[in-house]
């Protein structure tokens, strides 16, 4: 058994692994019971497993939580709530931008993470620059409508 | 129509995690539950309800003909629906609680909806084939109920306040003195924690949909708020107290047998590792997920060679040599005669390949099975469409009645079909019965696509048509042969899906049989065109005017299991039928538009066409558009049309491409629908519908196709069977959305699915003059096609 501190949408976490080189998504899944982020393929296929370390976005189904270890972990969760959700999230429902909503760690999270940097790009550049994205549903049409009223806002 | 309201929150309703967990208890009852659910809906607190939780098995299914088995108000007046038909993020949650809303004339946010919950909710069967909208308006369902109901208030009203029903009206949950609006009783006082008890009402009058104030309007879906915000709780996120994880070890074939497992190759691992034999069944428990999958892993299993599987290369000429089972849907006598006769004949053959669900998140279920013997009784949560079906197969697995098993629905990953969603809780609940604890499993992306899911099968469609000196079709002849092996499970076949065929159950097999002649027109599938007549007997039921037909089907044994998948069989059908239309259209100069609608009689559909093609501009002219260069990068555009299922929903496509004549490569870059589905109930989700389907119509259309070799099945992640991506060219996406309050409900959420493909292969022809009749059009195909063209 290894402990492994590491701080996950605000809250520092100690965990007790059998395995360091257990995929992080399951620390988040399986121990901390998160929702967010979801296994879909847990081969960086698909993005279902997406949150942020460090603000960067990654796969936590190919991440080892050893490399998390002592790091700040955002999922989609610590963006918003419900009552108080972030912007991002406030478009994704202002544009009713999913169906089933199993993808949508990918999407949210490396489209914030874009568009935070790239104010004001394109809905062709977004789309690039989430590419290899799945959403099986193929709600990718109201995705890119959201996300690009969240590039105009954040250059606004 | 109105447009998106702002959304709250608060609509959606949480349930406390204790309501939860004594929901969740055991041999909780229907009506334990109802005494309850007055201190449920108003606080979702649940000291009322835990009061109430006892162990009472059997729990009886729920019946269709009484109001209190759709509906129950609280003292508050609040007011809670039972619906049998689920939802899988089409947002037919949120139409259902509209409807209670609009015919009972209550707040929608005094609504609360429970779905598919074997023990609560009345039995609709099976969640599927776009028959949530037109089941739920029809008369043995949701609306009958709450008409009913309406009446009996507005009579318990009437004895109150001492006025005749006629002078009343409702408002906001009350019953109100219409001339005299201070006069009022809520519903609360009425009938709140009390029972109806009462049938369904024939006569009992729903509104008139013209008079709807909350149906008919983009009321924004209850779900998206929890999923956006990583709230909401899907199957994948059922936590039990005391659950353990599962995880299947599967044949590397198809039809392999076990021969031994070897226990001591997972003995030294982490985790309380047990393995589960059952028949030819085999798992592993552990007590944490990742440590359950390093134990399947590595788990030493020996299995026989399986099924010898038909070679792909040359699966479309064999399947022709093939036994089958045959069956007739139109036989018009002077078919042959007819073409024979004709000025001019046409034909050609199209292909399908089996394609999957491939849902995003792999299937999982949580099973908590508990005692022995006839007393075992069993509490499933599962994403399955037909939880009723999943109730009674999976109490045949577990060796008990289907009143001992309670399952409840909870969304999992989006699923179009029979994905694993139904023979995961097969295997969660073989490993808790084995193990004497809850069992959550989750596949592996490998686990899901090629030993779950349940493929749509390859098609294989032979098409002739005769036409006269006029150019108007007298003839057409459609011959397919396909494939099937198991299905939807019914509650005496476990075995249609694999773990129930692992745990010992038979596979019924397809028996090869000549066919019948048809003794009523069912177009279900689409094998007749839109432009048949459709006639059997003295009675003609399609939508066009070709009278002599014969629409005939050959099925042959599968080597993989085959599922209903987004419009089975209607896609593959409307693929071949909707390009040879155009095919024919091209051999006589005629315009695509203008020679569908020689052919269409019916008027609605007729609309569908000619609505779409005006929201297009479509310019009148025969495929393929003259001028283009066979070199480079052209454009063009193609149309199809469906009446889906030959009775449930109108739909036309036109889609806009660029092929790149170089390379092969096809883009989508424009698509206009239109649909008339009747009464529109939610028009945002009535699009949100289209133009998802629309797009998954075209991910397959392009790229998906399940492959494999000699040694078993390859498609076994999403580089070995792509679908379409972020990063790939997004189509523009127009809907075209025609409201007919006049009609009875019909379905939407597959009718775009259905008929892309052949707009997108029609698109090609016009830019190009190449015609391509292999689904997907890949980029080495559609070269095929251009240097193939005359
Ligand atoms: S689950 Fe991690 S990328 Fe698919
Ligand atoms: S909304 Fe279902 S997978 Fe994206």
């Amino acid at each position: 058994m290894a402990s492994i501190k590491l701080t996950v949408n605000g809250t520092a976490h100690t965990v007790d692994v059998a395995d360091p080189e257990m995929p992080l998504l399951y620390v988040l899944m399986d121990d901390l019971q998160l929702n967010g982020p979801k296994y879909g393929c847990g081969l960086s296929q698909c993005g279902a497993c997406t949150v942020l370390l460090d603000g960067e976005p990654i796969r936590s189904c190919q991440t080892p939580v050893s490399l998390a270890a002592g790091h700040d972990v955002l999922t989609i969760e610590g963006l918003g709530t419900m009552e108080n959700p972030h912007r991002i999230q406030q478009l994704f429902m202002d544009e009713q931008a999913v169906q089933c909503g199993y993808c949508i760690s990918g999407p949210m999270l490396y489209g914030k993470v874009f568009i935070d940097q790239n104010p004001g790009s394109s809905q062709e550049q977004i789309l690039e620059a989430l590419s290899g994205l799945l959403c099986r549903c193929h709600a990718h049409t109201r995705m890119m409508r959201a996300l690009t009223r969240y590039s105009e806002e954040v250059k606004a | 129509m109105k447009t998106l309201t702002n959304f709250h929150a608060k609509y959606w309703k949480k349930i406390t995690p204790e309501a939860s967990e004594a929901l969740d208890k055991h041999g909780f009852g229907r009506r334990e539950f109802l005494k309850g659910l007055g201190a449920l809906i108003v606080g979702y607190s649940a000291a009322g309800v835990l009061n109430k939780a006892g162990a009472q098995f059997p729990t009886a299914t729920v019946p269709l003909n009484q109001v209190d088995s759709w509906l129950a108000v609280a003292a508050d007046g609040s007011v809670t629906g039972f619906a049998g038909k689920c939802d899988f993020g089409q947002g037919f949650r949120t139409v259902q609680q509209q409807l209670v809303a609009e015919e009972l004339g209550v707040q929608f946010e005094n609504i609360n909806m429970i779905i598919c919950d074997t023990a609560l909710c009345p039995d609709q069967g099976v969640s599927s084939g776009s028959q949530g909208h037109p089941t739920q308006f029809g008369n043995n369902a949701l609306r009958q109920a709450l008409v009913t109901a309406r009446e009996a208030l507005l009579q318990m009203g009437a004895a109150q306040l001492k006025v005749t029903a006629a002078e009343l009206s409702l408002e906001n949950g009350n019953v109100v003195v219409t001339k005299d609006p201070s006069q009022r009783m809520s519903f609360g006082q009425l009938i709140g924690g009390k029972r109806f008890s009462l049938a369904l009402n024939q006569q009992a009058r729903p509104k008139d949909p013209l008079t709807y104030t909350i149906l008919g309007t983009s009321v924004p879906r209850l779900d998206v708020p929890p999923k956006v915000t990583g709230e909401f709780e899907y199957v994948q996120n059922k936590r039990v107290a005391g659950m353990v994880h599962g995880k299947v070890v599967r044949p590397p074939k198809p039809g392999a047998k076990l021969v031994k497992v070897n226990e001591g190759s997972v003995a030294a691992l982490p985790g309380n590792v047990k393995v589960v034999i059952k028949n030819d069944f085999v798992g592993v428990v552990a007590d944490k997920e990742w440590l359950a999958q390093n134990a399947a892993d590595v788990l030493d299993v020996t299995w026989t060679d399986g099924d010898t599987l038909p070679n792909q290369e040359t699966l479309y000429a064999d399947m022709r040599k093939m036994p089958s089972r045959d069956s007739l849907i139109v036989a018009q006598s002077d078919v042959d005669t007819q073409m024979k006769a004709a000025a001019r004949t046409f034909a050609a053959t199209y292909v399908h390949p089996f394609q999957m669900h491939g849902s995003l998140g792999t299937s999982c279920a949580v099973a908590d099975v508990k005692g022995a013997g006839a007393s075992t009784t069993a509490t499933i949560w599962c994403a399955s469409q037909g939880v009723w079906n999943q109730r009674g197969s999976v109490a045949l697995i577990l060796g008990t009645t289907a009143t001992n098993v309670r399952v409840v629905f909870m969304e999992g990953s989006g699923c179009y079909g029979l994905n694993g969603a139904d023979t995961v809780a097969y295997d969660a609940a073989i490993m808790s019965q084995a193990v004497g604890k809850p069992v959550r499993v989750q596949y592996t992306r490998r686990d899901e696509m090629i030993s779950a899911d349940s493929y749509g099968p390859a098609y294989v469609i032979d098409l002739k048509a005769g036409v006269d000196a006029q150019g108007q079709m007298i003839a057409w002849d459609y011959e397919a042969w396909t494939f099937s092996k198991g299905g939807r499970p019914a509650v005496a076949n476990p075995g249609n899906v694999i773990s129930g065929a692992l745990a010992g159950f038979p596979t019924a097999a397809v028996v090869p049989a000549a066919a019948n002649p048809p003794n009523n027109y069912s177009n279900n599938s689409n094998a007749d065109s839109s432009y048949g007549m459709g006639c059997v007997g003295n009675s003609c039921g399609g939508t066009g005017n070709i009278k002599s037909e014969r629409v005939l089907v050959h099925t042959i044994q599968s080597p993989f299991y085959t599922g209903p998948l987004r419009s089975p069989n209607r896609l593959q059908n409307c693929f071949a039928n909707e390009s040879f239309i155009d095919e024919v259209a091209a051999g006589l100069k005629a315009d695509p538009v203008a020679y569908r609608l020689r052919h269409l009689v019916d008027t609605r559909l007729r609309d569908c066409v000619t609505k779409a093609a005006e929201a297009y501009g479509w310019d009148s002219r025969p495929s393929p558009k003259a001028g283009n260069p066979k070199t480079g990068v052209v454009t063009g555009r193609g149309i199809s049309c469906v009446l889906y299922e030959g009775n449930n929903g109108y739909c036309a496509l036109i889609a806009e491409v660029e092929v790149d004549q170089e390379t092969g490569k096809v883009e989508v870059t424009r698509i206009i629908t239109s649909n008339d589905s009747g009464p529109i109930s939610n028009p945002d989700g009535l699009s949100n519908q289209m133009e998802g389907g629309a797009m998954q119509g075209m991910s397959r259309a392009l790229y998906e196709e399940v492959k494999w070799q000699e040694f078993g099945l390859t498609s076994v992640h999403w580089r070995a069977f792509p679908v379409y991506q972020f990063g790939n060219r997004l189509p523009y996406i127009e809907t075209v959305l025609i409201n007919r309050p006049d009609v009875r409900q019909m379905g939407a959420g597959e009718t775009t699915i259905t008929i892309v493909a052949a707009a997108i292969a029609n698109a090609i022809f016009d830019a190009t003059g190449a015609r391509i009749r292999q689904v997907p059009f890949t980029p080495a195909r559609v070269l095929a096609a251009l240097k193939a063209r005359a």
